[in-house]
């Protein structure tokens, strides 16, 4: 990750017009992009066309793969959003609080994927978009948690504050995200299934997996929580240096 | 020289005890909130004897959040204006003992705002809420608000918004709190047996040291400079 979080700010002198190294695109993003790409099309190939259909829901089912997957997308990205978190209130580099900003947002990102693929599935089978279960809930409140991440982030003008501020929110909001983990195995009265682990009692809509689905789900699992976050991140991580790029030239011309 | 860890904290408690003796500022209008929160919930959910039965935990618990965040606002806010937070990171103790007297404070003002919220409620819904275990529930509850209430106050009096960003921030953080809570309490009161709410209190417990000691360990990076 560390060529991932290098700084772009050299400073260039006054009248200067070399683009500096880091504003270019650098050759491994694109490659990886290109990559990350066609894994998605493969993956949405072996989701809609290669996994067998399941005998009870029918092709309603396929969305699972890509619901299962965005979760474990987010958690990862949420997860490194926590590293970037601690990792700048230990060494108080403002890389690592653009490494968590970015972490974040593509969490949030994700975990909207998430959400919503739950609800196109949860029409057919649960006969109701939204139902207050338990883990729907707490998935719901997730996702709340990182909104107001956000707000806290653009209420604070002191930039070094709101990096702090940002880092000590950020750790303390990622216990929602291990909530929503756990809810299953410990709330008996939830109808979400568990895929992975025996389902709880009462659950509406589980299934068995059979080969073919759970080599499908494992390859969307890799694409959707290595590659995609990967990629997604260092997107976004190079906007916020531009980002700070920008600020710092702008304070510099004012101060002309 | 720095003062011992437990005379700064008790230092820290006692002049919030010794300022809200005097002014009773904090525990006044928290109360008062919390007796104008059971009655407005009493005609906003119609509550009959049936319902309030069902409805009474909810009641309970939702009125110690909301009071909490009230009173919390109001005790780092205190601190801010008059520059007292300024003059408790200059003296010679560690930050977490601000903390650790700062908790105390706001925790026992809560409890005692709880508590008799639980009479009021005893007495206006006509449901006993005085056992042994309610109450240990109520300690733990307060005691994680309290707990991530603190260290969340302490940022937001920082922040432009101030006293509209707590809620925001903390109601999402303390749900798992208020859901092992309001179970619980539920199941006491529901006369249940004791297999069926036992793992919700030992659930709050679990939740409520592991807020409290997360948020003892940020505070020291929450009030720096």
């Amino acid at each position: 990750m560390s060529a991932v979080t290098q700084a772009p700010l050299t400073p260039t002198a006054p009248g200067e017009r070399t683009t500096p190294a880091s504003a270019k695109r650098p050759l491994l993003l694109t490659i990886l992009t290109i990559v990350t790409t066609i894994l998605v099309v493969i993956s949405l190939y072996m989701a809609l066309a290669y996994a067998g259909q399941e005998a009870d829901q029918g092709d309603v089912q396929r969305i699972f793969y890509i619901h299962v997957s965005a979760f474990a997308g987010a958690f990862i990205a949420f997860g490194i959003g926590v590293i970037g978190g601690i990792a700048y209130l230990v060494r108080r580099n403002p890389r690592w609080d653009r490494l968590a900003v970015s972490g974040i947002e593509v969490g949030f990102a994700l975990a909207l994927v998430n959400l919503f693929t739950g609800m196109a599935w949860a029409r057919p089978i649960w006969n109701t978009w939204w139902t207050w279960d338990p883990r729907l809930t707490s998935a719901a409140i997730m996702v709340l948690t990182y909104a107001a991440y956000f707000m806290l982030r653009n209420g604070i003008e002191n930039a070094d504050t709101r990096r702090r501020f940002a880092s000590v929110y950020g750790i303390l909001a990622f216990s929602t995200v291990i909530i929503t983990f756990v809810i299953i195995r410990i709330r008996p009265d939830t109808i979400h299934p568990a895929v992975i682990g025996a389902s709880p009692q009462n659950a509406e809509g589980g299934f068995r997996l059979a080969p073919s689905m759970l080599a499908t789900l494992s390859y969307s699992m890799v694409v959707w929580s290595v590659f995609i976050p990967w990629v997604l991140i260092w997107w976004r991580l190079r906007l916020e240096n531009l980002n700070e790029r920008v600020n710092a030239l702008r304070a510099k011309a004012l101060e002309e | 020289m720095k003062t011992p860890f437990f005379a700064a904290a008790l230092a820290v408690f006692r002049k919030d005890a010794l300022t809200e003796f005097r002014s009773r500022e904090l525990v006044g209008a928290m109360g008062l909130f919390a007796l104008l929160s059971v009655l407005i919930f009493s005609f906003a959910l119609e509550l009959n004897r049936q319902a309030r039965f069902e409805a009474v935990s909810g009641v309970l618990w939702v009125t110690v959040v909301f009071a909490s965040i009230l009173g919390l606002n109001r005790s780092l806010a205190m601190e801010r204006d008059q520059g007292n937070l300024d003059a408790l990171l200059l003296a010679p103790i560690s930050r977490s003992a601000v903390y650790a007297g700062k908790l105390a404070g706001n925790f026992l003002f809560t409890l005692i705002v709880g508590l008799a919220l639980a009479f009021i409620i005893t007495i206006l819904y006509n449901i006993p809420l005085f056992s042994g275990w309610l109450i240990l529930v109520l300690c733990l509850g307060t005691l994680g608000f309290s707990g991530i209430g603190t260290l969340l106050a302490a940022m937001t009096v920082q922040t432009r918004a101030r006293e509209t960003l707590l809620p925001i921030l903390m109601l999402p953080v303390v749900l798992p709190l208020l859901i092992a809570a309001v179970r619980a309490s539920s199941g006491i009161l529901n006369g249940a047996p004791t297999d069926d709410w036992l793992p919700w209190v030992s659930i709050l417990i679990v939740v409520a040291f592991i807020y409290v000691i997360l948020s003892f360990w940020l505070f020291e990076f929450v009030v720096e400079e």
